[in-house]
């Protein structure tokens, strides 16, 4: 705010908290539509509904920290000390997400594993088919 | 003497570009209490995040998880079946919140304090509307549907299948459903009543089965994600009122900053929405 004149300011929030609602109603009607809430039989498949709320919010939380919050108009060496932490700080989110499919992963295949028997006669591991996993 | 005052920091009388480490100048331009609060909101976000990737975690370690859209999708005054619709409201009261509190900031800009105190009370009245919608939600999860921090009663079919019973409730004998679809297992008198199923698809068609409960994880990283979310927005609202009545006094006016106080309770209360943005992602839209 500091370069603009109180009435140029608020033109600014106006436009903001603008922009901000038309997102918020586009990421539920997107959401809605996309999991065949709105169009009978009509579905988009997961990951672009995933990639465009990620990227939407993403865009959400740059209008607030950048507008809302005045990280625009601070001295650029304490936006960095406050952006480049939380940028690392997204990493470690991405990466134990990716972990914990690997937990998935793993636990699935020591359940098959397990389900693994051997018959002493043919001498030879049988899969037993009556206990499907669990996702199929 | 004249010439050299000018090329003096005006406010320390330091000389400039030198004298900042002796605690003369300002670091970054900013003051002490404003540079603190968005250190203080770091800390904050890494905490907040330290939640999320237990969530993000879990979450995509289990092979089913609670859809949202069938977990959050009642409305007061019994309506139900509206996915999204209660927790669209909840963001829009926290965005025009953050809003209303952009605007105190600005009218503290210019010295204003009837505009100030004005903005700031709707501030505040937002605050409280928010976690009086949480409030309800909680109150249906724990109350009605007996949802805890240690069991979920939320379950998710893995294959097809046809109902043999009726729960009293929504379903009812003959129903049937197909694999990914939502179930939720209601209580009675205090005991939870899962139902028998019969399976019509895939290895295990034919079989007789019972509803089991969902991932046990759902209800804690529920309750301490938004309750922790809901206790920043309470002690927002706390140091808002406080602030707010330090405004009306006329406190901030003598102080001649600009309302400082006013803008650095607004970085607070921003980033609360911040996190709301992420929290409304991961646990409504996905």
């Amino acid at each position: 705010m500091g370069h603009l004149t109180h009435e140029e300011s608020k033109k600014v929030a106006n436009k903001i908290i603008t922009i901000l609602a038309i997102i918020t109603i586009f990421e539920v009607a997107f959401a809605l539509l996309g999991k065949g809430y709105l169009i009978e039989g009509f579905e988009l498949p997961g990951v672009l509904i995933g990639g465009v709320m990620i990227t939407l919010s993403i865009v959400k939380a740059y209008l607030i920290v950048f507008e809302f919050m005045h990280m625009k108009y601070e001295a650029p060496g304490m936006a960095k000390s406050v952006l480049i932490p939380t940028l690392l700080l997204v990493w470690g989110v991405v990466a134990f997400m990716w972990e914990g499919s690997d937990w998935q992963r793993r636990r699935t295949q020591v359940k098959t594993q397990n389900e693994l028997k051997v018959d002493h006669k043919i001498g030879a591991l049988i899969y037993n088919s009556q206990t499907k996993n669990i996702r199929g | 003497m004249a010439t050299e005052t000018l090329e003096h920091d005006n406010m320390t009388n330091h000389p400039v570009g030198d004298g900042k480490w002796e605690g003369g100048g300002r670091p970054f331009k900013a003051s002490y209490g404003k540079l603190m609060m968005w250190y203080f909101l770091v800390s904050d976000a890494f905490t907040f995040a330290g939640f999320l990737i237990a969530y993000g975690a879990l979450r995509f370690s289990m092979p089913t998880w609670p859809v949202p859209d069938f977990v959050f999708s009642t409305l007061p005054g019994g309506i139900e079946h509206k996915p999204l619709v209660f927790v669209t409201i909840m963001t829009f009261i926290l965005l025009a919140s953050s809003y209303t509190m952009v605007r105190a900031v600005q009218e503290g800009k210019r010295e204003n304090k009837r505009g100030v105190v004005f903005w700031m009370l709707l501030t505040i009245i937002g605050g409280f509307g928010f976690l009086g919608c949480q409030a309800w939600e909680w109150s249906k999860l724990i109350g009605e549907e007996h949802m805890s921090i240690t069991s979920n009663p939320f379950g998710t079919h893995t294959e097809a299948g046809e109902y043999l019973e009726e729960d009293g409730h929504h379903i009812k004998k003959g129903d049937t459903f197909i694999a990914g679809e939502s179930y939720l297992i209601h209580a009675h008198d205090g005991h939870s009543t899962p139902i028998k199923y019969k399976v019509t698809e895939g290895a295990d068609a034919g079989k007789t089965k019972v509803q089991t409960k969902g991932p046990r994880a759902f209800g804690a990283l529920f309750f301490f994600i938004t309750g922790f979310h809901g206790f920043h927005v309470l002690s927002g609202v706390i140091f808002l009122l406080i602030i707010c009545l330090n405004a009306a006094t006329g406190l901030y006016a003598k102080r001649k900053n600009g309302y400082e106080m006013v803008e650095k309770i607004g970085l607070y209360w921003h980033f609360v929405d911040l996190v709301w943005v992420f929290v409304f992602l991961l646990f409504y839209l996905l």
